[in-house]
């Protein structure tokens, strides 16, 4: 049979998908097994049992310095400005790129505009933004924004133009105005394309956050990572990396699940 | 209910020239039917009569004043495809035309507003055949019955015109008989003028008053580009169709899509439409 044709049962399936994850450990610990039986300190290939340590005192038990939960206050430094930095890009994006993709108009106006903006390398901008804004909060969302938000609105303005000319004409046939146009055709077919937009810029909006933490911060997972980093603790970073890539898994499968729930009919228009 | 005159209108993209010297008259009430090869320039014309595109030269007159130069709800359309809203409910897409018209700013009806263009958009779907649907979202029906739904959502906005890009085409013939009874049945019971293009000869003259051929007059290669299409035949069927006069039918008191009370003899049921002011 053609390999084209052998399509994988569903067990079958579960084994080849965990196959990868499975193999990338075996690696692992076996170099680890390795290294440290050649030398019992090597710090560079922990084992499980110096990393579930680490993980314990790190998440269950009271920093005595600060008094709070490291890695809890971490994640919440982390998630916090991700979120806000999130939220203020996608309605932006969701705003400008209905109106840019509906009026030509703002399209002629914006759109270059736009498309030059996305090639700025936002890390770039990032010393621009830390002596403009200072070392807070604020200059971190920023970079998140300016970093994730011209492809947004992009990507958006793009989805708008690609909706069929006849819902538009068919509209302004049953009496709508432009903004009427913008509310009810428009603005409620972008919502489940602009979920799609939004998990496609999770990974540039986390790279940007650990960024931004990892030159300026006081908190946050990406400023452990790299404060841990000087000490080589990597019994610290290495559950710290798969909890961030666990966190992202986790939101972007709850905006997937989000698009089902709330966008029933959107699966079938996708599929045409 | 419209009179539209087409005086001279030519269609010309650049140096090519699509449509040329296109003049006709056509009386209120009639039912058009526009047909010809592929390419002649049938749906240009239609989208000229919407208001998506203007003539090159020429004018269009609807009612003795020259024709907006943008869609608006005077005229209603079916297309072949993508007609009807897909992320609107059956029920939702008919309610559109009425919540457009009565709430500017926000698009949407509540409370007793809301009941009452849903009972009337209810009412509606009941005779186009799609009762019981109304919760459903189209891409669950038919084509068919996307084309019926496409159908009462330009209905419900009561327009003057009703314009039709080849709406049965990608229909099959059975659901095609089917549904062209129904359009009989709404060009009588509302006051619609139709034109409707179409490239199946049968459906044109089982459905239209008067048949219009465009054609080009010279199709050598070096000619195409110079020489658009025009009206070639100009066909009143025979024996000669028209609309049920209206005076049969009760005007609809505001508000309301139907007559409730009146009910016409050996017809399913009377669709009184209330002109737009």
């Amino acid at each position: 049979m053609r390999l084209v044709n052998i399509r994988p049962g569903r067990q079958t399936r579960f084994y080849l998908l965990a196959l990868p994850f499975l193999l990338v450990a075996i690696a692992y610990f076996a170099g680890s097994s390795a290294r440290l039986t050649q030398n019992p300190n090597d710090k560079l290939l922990p084992a499980l049992p110096g990393m579930v340590q680490a993980v314990k005192q790190m998440a269950f038990e009271v920093d005595p310095r600060t008094g709070s939960y490291l890695m809890a206050s971490d994640t919440v430094a982390s998630l916090g400005r991700l979120g806000s930095a999130l939220a203020i890009s996608t309605v932006a994006a969701l705003v400008l790129g209905i109106v840019i993709g509906l009026l030509p108009g703002a399209n002629a106006l914006l759109g270059p505009f736009v498309s030059v903006t996305s090639m700025v390398p936002p890390l770039a901008l990032l010393p621009i933004l830390f002596i403009v804004m200072g070392l807070g909060e604020n200059s971190k969302i920023a970079l998140i924004v300016i970093g994730t938000l011209p492809c947004m609105i992009r990507d958006l303005a793009m989805k708008v133009q690609e909706l069929p000319r006849e819902q538009i004409v068919k509209a302004q046939t049953l009496g709508a105005s432009t903004w009427q146009i913008a509310l009810r055709v428009a603005m409620p077919q972008t919502l489940p394309r602009l979920i799609d937009v939004l998990r496609l810029q999770l990974g540039p909006a986390w790279l940007f956050l650990i960024a931004a933490e990892a030159i300026a911060s006081d908190s946050g997972l990406g400023y452990r990572i790299f404060l841990v980093r000087r000490y080589l603790a990597m019994d610290v970073i290495i559950p710290y990396v798969a909890w961030i890539t666990l966190l992202a898994f986790l939101i972007d499968v709850g905006l997937r699940v989000m698009q089902r729930r709330l966008f029933p009919w959107f699966a079938s228009v996708r599929a045409e | 209910m419209s009179a539209i005159r087409l005086d001279d209108v030519w269609k010309e993209y650049g140096d090519h020239i699509v449509l040329e010297r296109i003049t006709m008259e056509v009386e209120p009430r009639a039912f058009i039917a526009l047909v010809g090869p592929s390419g002649c320039g049938k749906t240009t014309l239609l989208r000229m009569l919407l208001g998506e595109e203007q003539p090159s030269r020429g004018q269009i007159m609807v009612d003795g004043k020259p024709l907006r130069a943008e869609p608006d709800a005077d005229r209603g359309v079916v297309f072949q495809r993508y007609s009807v809203f897909p992320h609107l409910t059956v029920l939702q897409n008919v309610m559109l035309g009425r919540e457009l018209r009565d709430a500017k700013f926000t698009a949407r009806l509540f409370g007793a507003a809301g009941r009452a263009a849903a009972d009337d958009a209810m009412k509606l779907l009941a005779e186009v055949g799609l009762a019981g649907q109304e919760s459903k979202y189209p891409s669950a029906l038919s084509g068919g019955m996307q084309q019926r739904l496409a159908l009462a959502q330009a209905i419900m906005r009561g327009p003057k015109i009703l314009l039709l890009d080849e709406p049965f085409g990608a229909l099959d013939p059975g659901i095609r008989a089917d549904i062209h009874l129904l359009m009989k049945r709404l060009w009588n019971e509302t006051h619609l003028t139709v034109v409707m293009v179409t490239h199946d000869l049968s459906e044109a003259f089982g459905l239209a008053t008067r048949v219009i051929a465009l054609e080009r007059q010279r199709n050598r290669p070096e000619e195409r580009e110079r020489y658009g299409a025009t009206v070639s035949r100009d066909l009143e069927i025979f024996p000669r169709r028209s609309a049920e006069p209206r005076s049969s039918v009760q005007p609809a008191p505001i508000g309301t899509t139907r007559s409730g009370t009146e009910h016409q003899p050996g017809r399913p049921g009377a669709l009184v439409l209330k002109e737009q002011p």
